[in-house]
């Protein structure tokens, strides 16, 4: 090596404070030691056979200029066991599921979609305040539940009552929730729809994207100490999988080893976002890959699918301690919520596909059918039966009244504070005099809220 | 003790009194950036002692989760200016989490421990109220924010007690009484202000009543009225910024309550309207001096 080499390498380097003059050699044949040993690892390890840096482990060199492109790796399959027809694809992949299991699956299915349009159309009526219906993704509900055990904790994102629904979670609360009515278990906070019920072990909904995706990390790592072979299943839209949240959560939870399914309802939309303005790479299943964790992507409308999905997916997470994310593929058939009008923004040519040919119910629908598990005169029965019950816990609850005024300074702290108090007080002292603009008898009587 | 050795001794009653308390945050593990989680990871192991990665709104949602999950989580924010990120989980999840499930869940397991200049919801003048107040937040079954004056992190010490002692949440603490004028604070201008107090009683006989108010949210209204319905003039002072700073909500609060005992207007004696500054410093930071001179503005109204 020539001398004027040697200099620039040794300037170099003592530029970036990597090497002391010490170690620096004259001869030629020593120059490519000290090179070597000037770039040596944590590990000791000469790396001219093999890399080998603090920040990678287990790779090669390349001596070829080549950019890994994604594009010419291609996307990552979708698993399915059902065609669109209800056909069973792989015999090996079905699920050992009893004919009243998966009677339970459809009926579960059902029930959602009939609860939506009742609670859908009482908002356009002005009975509640506001509704998100789950069309066409009542598979990524039910599969991925029946998969679960009643004590795997749930943090969903806004779209899945179908999972509590399937936990035996009532229409009567669902729709108290909606009117925020005295029964309402959430006390009337929140809007309807953010669902919460400790005894299903599902976490309150929460409005902000994403947010529940690093809590649900941190909830699987109290589960390793406290309850061993339980996990955390964190829903989310791939419209949420943009957030910062989500990419903090994917990364505390390869690091931190929690048992935490990720379980991605990719709808195609957000509000009126389609997914080739939400992300350019292979959709949300390609991220995990990078950061350390096992992936699947799956057909969302195909409900064995998904619950074989989720239970290999739980046995891998519980058996490792490692997150993995699940890619479920669907469609958002209605819109947004009731504010939404999808009509401003796709066509109906292309809705009609996911309301006519692959739709989860009608794909299940189909595999009973030719094993003879169901029939259009069960179907009637059924339909029939629901929309009695939903019927009348809707009419239930608007029998109850609105909340305690006062209760809106409860819970704010765990014990009421003395500032909390001097409001209440001030609060009742101003509905005493002027009540009478506030439409009280809508209301639960003041202070009844107060435990004695 | 000082102020970091209170801390970390406070950490370490915490891990183990509770098997389900957790400490993490960055570069925690080894020590921590200003030494309060020494020695906590050799004897409580990386499950209970941990890095995370360098993500402040993965700290704090993470935390929430392992607070919903049932444990006692303290996370650290390496510097209370990072905090920002974790704005979103901090305000719109940990602060609603009992209010918005109508009590159904909650994140009362979680303290967020940051050092800092001198803002925050419950921070300590010293080492003994450092251990103390940390302590309470711990326990507490309410989300709550700890905020470090890193400058008192070696310079505060005190004779700490060693064994286990909480002091209450949301109580001030009147840390030199006096008949004449009011001085509110926390954090390290407590310090200023008996600095102040000191000063004025040496040069005149003014004998100001320095209140160290500790917490933020909730905050000891009833001490503080008590104080200045007594002295009938007061000052607040705090190194954040004037403007919307805490100090604006004690005035307002002081004078609804207070209106008729008001020898002259409430003063506040803060940072100045800017991001904070670098050299300037000095200029910018409600100085021993501005006190001085707004205590003798209120003498002679």
């Amino acid at each position: 090596m020539s001398r004027s080499f040697i200099a620039t390498a040794k300037s170099v380097l003592s530029n970036i404070g990597v090497l002391s003059s010490k170690k620096v050699s004259r001869s030629g044949a020593c120059c490519s030691a000290f090179l070597v040993r000037c770039s040596s690892t944590k590990t000791g390890k000469a790396n001219e056979d093999k890399p080998g840096f603090a920040g990678i482990e287990n790779c090669e060199w390349s001596y070829k200029l080549d950019f890994l492109n994604a594009a010419s790796k291609g996307s990552i399959p979708v698993y399915r066991v059902l065609g669109v027809d209800g056909a069973l694809k792989n015999e090996a992949e079905l699920p050992s599921l009893s004919q009243e299991t998966i009677v339970k699956m459809y009926k579960t299915m059902v029930s959602i979609n009939q609860m939506d349009r009742v609670l859908y159309d009482s908002q356009r009526q002005g009975r509640i305040s506001f509704y998100m219906t789950s069309y066409g993704e009542e598979a990524t509900h039910v599969g991925s539940a029946a998969a679960l055990d009643m004590r795997d904790v749930v943090y969903a994102q806004y779209r899945e009552v179908g999972v509590l629904l399937w936990r035996g979670y009532t229409f009567q609360s669902a729709i108290n929730q909606c009117f925020g009515n005295s029964q309402d278990p959430g006390k009337g906070r929140q809007m309807p729809v953010h669902y919460g019920s400790p005894q299903h072990n599902f976490v309150t909904i929460s409005s902000t994207l994403a947010t529940q995706m690093p809590q649900a990390v941190g909830h699987a790592y109290a589960l390793k100490q406290k309850s061993p072979g339980t996990i955390v299943i964190c829903y989310f839209g791939e419209g949420a999988a943009s957030e910062g949240d989500a990419h903090a959560a994917f990364n505390f939870a390869t690091t931190l080893r929690c048992p935490v399914i990720f379980f991605c309802r990719n709808n195609g939309y957000a509000i009126s976002t389609p997914t080739k303005d939400q992300y350019a790479g292979d959709g949300i299943a390609s991220r995990g890959v990078g950061y350390g964790m096992p992936v699947i992507r799956v057909d969302g409308n195909d409900i064995l699918a998904i619950y074989n999905a989720t239970k290999a997916a739980k046995q891998l997470s519980v058996a490792e301690n490692v997150p993995v994310l699940i890619e479920a593929m669907t469609y958002r058939v209605g819109h947004h919520s009731t504010s939404d009008d999808w009509t401003a923004y796709r066509s109906t040519e292309e809705v009609s596909y996911w309301t006519e040919i692959d739709h989860p119910i009608y794909r299940l629908r189909k595999f009973m059918d030719e094993r003879n598990m169901w029939d259009s005169n069960s179907e009637e029965q059924f339909i029939k039966g629901l929309r009695k019950e939903i019927m009348q816990c809707f009419k239930k609850a608007e029998t109850f009244k609105k909340p305690d005024p006062l209760s809106v300074l409860g819970d704010v702290f765990s014990e009421e504070t003395k500032s909390i108090k001097l409001e209440k007080e001030k609060l009742l002292k101003h509905l005493q005099t002027h009540g009478d603009k506030y439409n009280l008898n809508q209301y639960e009587p003041l202070g009844s809220s107060e435990s004695s | 003790m000082n102020m970091f050795q209170a801390i970390v001794n406070a950490l370490d009653i915490t891990l183990g009194k509770d098997p389900s308390a957790i400490v993490f945050g960055e570069d925690v593990a080894f020590g921590g950036v200003f030494r309060c989680t020494m020695g906590l990871r050799e004897k409580y192991g990386e499950q209970r002692v941990f890095n995370t990665p360098i993500c402040e709104q993965g700290i704090a949602g993470f935390g929430i989760g392992a607070a919903v999950g049932g444990c006692k989580a303290v996370a650290e924010i390496q510097f209370a200016d990072y905090i920002y990120p974790a704005f979103d989980q901090l305000v719109n999840e940990a602060a609603k989490y009992r209010y918005r499930s109508g009590d159904l869940f909650n994140c009362g397991g979680l303290t967020i421990r940051s050092p800092c200049s001198a803002v925050g919801h419950v921070i300590p003048r010293g080492a003994y109220q450092a251990k103390g107040l940390l302590r309470a937040c711990i326990n507490t079954p309410d989300p709550c924010l700890f905020f470090e004056p890193k400058v008192l992190y070696r310079s505060a010490e005190d004779h700490v007690p060693i064994e286990d002692y909480e002091l209450p949440l949301g109580k001030a603490d009147i840390v030199r009484p006096g008949k004449d004028m009011t001085l509110i604070g926390w954090g390290t201008q407590v310090h200023v202000l008996l600095d102040v107090a000191e000063e004025v009683f040496s040069k005149n006989g003014t004998e100001c009543e320095v209140i160290d108010l500790q917490s933020i949210i909730p905050w000891d209204l009833e001490t503080v009225c008590e104080s200045v319905c007594k002295t009938g003039r007061v000052i607040v002072s705090h190194e954040a910024q004037l403007t919307s700073g805490f100090g604006a909500e004690v005035a307002a609060a002081i004078q609804s309550n207070c209106f008729l005992n008001l020898e002259a207007p409430i003063e506040r004696v803060c940072g100045l309207d800017t991001p904070f500054p670098h050299v300037l410093e000095p200029f910018y930071m409600p100085t021993k001096w501005k006190l001085i001179e707004a205590v003798e503005k209120l003498l002679a109204f």
